[in-house]
């Protein structure tokens, strides 16, 4: 009963409209900027490299090379803080955690696509052969 | 004024999103019903307060002198009553049986929690009172051990008072200037900021917090 009560609590602060985001999507994430009293939105764009947790303690780690630099986010998905989450690409990956790709830097970015990409085309590929 | 208190049971922690975005740590507390047993006056008392009970029990869990207090007024069975002070010009407003609502929470920003802190058993010097332990090596044997715990023949005694293993927890404390996040009375649901005393399932008391703190702050 307790923990009923629990998930009851939580179920009010939890977002109904979220796209059900996996490791290796590409994804572009709004987020609600406050400046003084200016309230803006600004995007960022990568690679979900990790998704954490459960109900309103989900989040997801968004990784970009931003400028040769390695640049990991950490979304809190149901915050009213993250506007809006879109799926730019599924991606294929087969773990659950990429923290493959963070030695991968560099090139990072292109092999990322293409593993992803070929392995997509692949299963699609064999699907439709079957 | 309304009735300046509450009765409730932890029901765990989680977090929610306040109105600024951010993500708080909140208590959840589920709300008791309240049922006025007595209202004391000072010709018959010799002071004024409000008693209350809540959570119903069977005949069994009551003794008999319990029982007569509640069936005297024709009140059903109440495992606990407890008492709260009201003020004098109010004492009128509150007729035994009638249920309270806590709806001075939803006009109040921050209240004291009261409970009882989770038991840890009896627990040596260190734990209890955060001394330091002995070496662990070196052919030493005073790993966790109390050390001294005073002079000789002068003053030949220990003296009162003295910090040493003891049971520890299990003690009523008030946790005060906790934020009220969320107040629901349909679904009898408080949300506090914070941790407060005790396991899930612990009985808590709910009281808006003092005025003294709120002039400290300002």
């Amino acid at each position: 009963m307790a923990t009923d009560l629990l998930k009851e609590v939580e179920k009010r602060y939890l977002k109904q409209d979220l796209p059900d985001v996996k490791p290796g999507d590409s994804v572009k994430v709004k987020i609600k900027i406050k400046e003084g009293n200016k309230e803006r939105t600004q995007a960022y764009e990568g690679v979900v490299i990790k998704v954490r947790g459960a109900s309103v303690n989900k989040t997801i780690t968004v990784r970009r090379v931003f400028q040769g630099v390695g640049v990991e986010r950490v979304f809190l998905i149901h915050s009213p803080k993250v506007e809006s989450i879109q799926i730019l690409r599924k991606g294929d990956v087969r773990r659950s955690k990429l923290y493959y790709l963070r030695e991968r830097t560099g090139k990072a970015a292109r092999i990322r696509e293409k593993i992803n990409t070929e392995a997509k085309g692949k299963k699609q590929g064999q699907t439709a052969e079957v | 004024m309304t009735f300046q208190g509450a009765i409730g049971k932890k029901r765990g922690m989680t977090q929610v999103f306040n109105d600024e975005g951010s993500a708080v740590p909140v208590t959840v507390i589920e709300l008791l019903p309240l049922t006025v047993t007595q209202v004391k006056t000072k010709p018959t008392d010799g002071y004024i307060a409000v008693q209350v009970g809540y959570q119903d029990a069977k005949a069994k869990h009551l003794s008999k002198p319990e029982q007569g207090h509640l069936k005297k007024n024709k009140l059903s069975l109440l495992r606990h009553l407890k008492e709260f002070q009201v003020q004098a010009s109010e004492v009128s407003q509150f007729e035994v049986g009638k249920t309270i609502t806590p709806e001075f929470l939803t006009s109040i920003e921050r209240v004291n929690v009261t409970g009882r802190t989770i038991g840890k058993g009896f627990q040596g010097r260190i734990k209890l009172h955060h001394f330091r332990r002995g070496p662990m090596s070196h052919g030493s044997k005073s790993h966790r051990l109390p050390g001294s715990i005073g002079a000789g023949t002068t003053p030949g005694r220990v003296f009162k008072g003295l910090k040493m293993a003891a049971h520890m927890g299990d003690n009523m404390r008030t946790i005060e200037n906790l934020k009220v996040v969320l107040v629901d009375l349909e679904s009898n649901l408080l949300l506090v900021q914070g941790a407060v005393p005790g396991k899930p399932g612990a009985t808590l008391f709910i009281r808006p917090r003092k005025t003294l703190n709120a002039k400290k702050e300002s």
